[in-house]
């Protein structure tokens, strides 16, 4: 028999999935991408609750994304401020599954994992161990353990060290924060710099990594929590922004790339999405350089290609069996554009003051350059 | 003076392989899934890799191209040896 996906289908009501990282902005959170993909899905209902740390965070706007929005404290605030705001949230929504995508937070919900369970919310994240040994600054370590290619790297607590790491790896180096942010130094004087800006932006430690040239290819895999890969796209960055971050990308058919990704979800027992960020030299070593424990931004191409990796990871979520993907579409780009959402100052309001926003009302607020200009009333 | 020709560094009867996946299209349009590159090239060249694809050699090639577009031998393959050249480079060809 097979089992029922939507434990409320039979009442006539929607799976409620709660989605953080709506900030789709030039640096994109995958929120937004997440949710297109979970909406395309023919085979469940859902309403999606937007949970958002800042009031510009352009998807809590998007009224054909995200049913409704709430505001949650930062990830700085703890555990227990978390768990507050979404029992509070619960009580009125009857959320069923909640689906981080930042890495900030994650170490928060994952905490959290059983108690939101206890009281009825879903999450589909991988433990505190698996989480914290694909870290940065764990990343050499865990490569060395299970026989993945991974660059050199010290971590560093203090300036003088960079000269005798230097002697190690050489120039140039990659200097990296322990959250964010990476710089390519080329002298000493240019790490120097690069350790003391990263330092007061993310404090320490500071890891400085072996300078890797090649390809960069980015993975997006999904891990049933047992060892399996459900589904692994690889895709190549075809337009990079200044911050490194892709802004059209392919799909790749290179058994290289789904073999490694299987090999990082089966040593690891990864439960939920990831990306892997691999460097492709020409002597053909793929490096992995790093490991993000979420879905990445560019996720709705894995839909797009054919593996919706969102929409099976809420199937998971709900205990259905899911058997691992075996084809998608090779070639496949996803190219990003900007578009400038107009709202009103009521639902800026709305969601900065009571820190709630419906998504009910569609903006009415046009100025069609032709004289007639309307406001919605504040409310 | 040596000359070095592409008859002198291939076989008359060698056949040009491409890659395993290789797309082609009729308009010049290369691309390459393993890697993501895309090419184009010009009408000269989609004939080469359409006469490549078909298992012909490069004697095939050279005959055909020099029937077809009326030229020199000896400037076809001297191009045909850079063309194969840069096709190698990006991996296009085996």
């Amino acid at each position: 028999m097979t089992k029922q996906l939507n434990p409320l289908a039979n009442s006539g009501q929607k799976i409620v999935i709660a989605v953080t990282a709506l900030n789709a902005v030039d640096s994109p959170g995958p929120g937004v991408a997440v949710i297109r993909a979970i909406r395309e899905c023919p085979d469940f209902e859902v309403r999606i609750i937007g949970l958002s740390y800042e009031s510009l965070e352009p998807g809590l706007y998007m009224h054909d994304i995200v049913d409704k929005t709430y505001s949650i404290p930062y990830p700085s605030a703890g555990t227990d401020a978390l768990l507050g705001r979404l029992i509070y949230i619960h009580n009125l929504e009857k959320i069923d599954l909640i689906i981080p995508n930042f890495d900030a937070e994650l170490f928060n919900f994952i905490k959290l994992r059983d108690r939101l369970m206890n009281i009825g919310i879903r999450t589909f994240l991988p433990n505190l161990d698996q989480f914290e040994a694909r870290d940065k600054i764990k990343l050499y370590e865990f490569g060395k353990k299970h026989g993945l290619t991974v660059p050199r790297d010290k971590i560093i607590y203090q300036v003088r060290d960079l000269a005798e790491i230097a002697e190690q790896v050489g120039y140039p180096m990659v200097v990296k924060g322990k959250f964010y942010d990476a710089v390519v130094a080329n002298t000493l004087e240019q790490a120097q710099r690069a350790f003391y800006e990263i330092q007061a932006k993310w404090g320490l430690p500071i890891i400085v990594q072996e300078f890797i040239t090649g390809t960069e290819i980015n993975i997006a895999a999904l891990g049933d929590g047992e060892g399996n890969a459900i589904s692994v796209i690889p895709m190549r960055k075809l337009y990079i922004t200044d911050k490194g971050k892709a802004w059209a990308g392919i799909t790749l058919d290179d058994s290289t790339y789904i073999d490694l990704a299987r090999k990082f979800v089966e040593v690891t027992k990864w439960r939920g999405g990831c990306e892997l960020e691999v460097m492709q030299t020409i002597d053909g070593k793929s490096y992995i350089m790093e490991v993000n424990p979420r879905f990445p931004a560019w996720i709705y191409l894995t839909a797009a290609a054919g593996q919706n990796q969102p929409a099976t990871l809420v199937k998971m979520a709900f205990g259905q069996r899911v058997l691992p993907f075996k084809t998608y579409e090779v070639g496949k780009i996803f190219i990003r554009y900007s578009w400038d959402l107009i709202t009103d100052i009521s639902e800026f309001q709305k969601i900065s003051g009571t820190g709630e926003l419906d998504g009910g009302k569609k903006s009415e607020v046009r100025n069609s350059g032709c004289g007639k200009i309307q406001f919605d009333n504040m409310n | 003076m040596l000359r070095t020709t592409i008859l002198a560094k291939y076989s008359p009867i060698t056949m040009m392989r491409l890659k395993k996946n290789i797309a082609t299209s009729e308009e010049g349009f290369i691309f390459n899934p393993g890697t993501g590159d895309s090419f184009s090239t010009n009408p000269i060249g989609t004939d080469i890799i359409k006469i490549f694809k078909d298992g012909k050699t490069v004697e095939d090639v050279i005959e055909i191209i020099c029937t077809k577009y009326d030229v020199d031998q000896k400037q076809i393959e001297k191009d045909l040896d850079d063309f194969i050249s840069q096709l190698k480079g990006y991996n296009i060809l085996d």
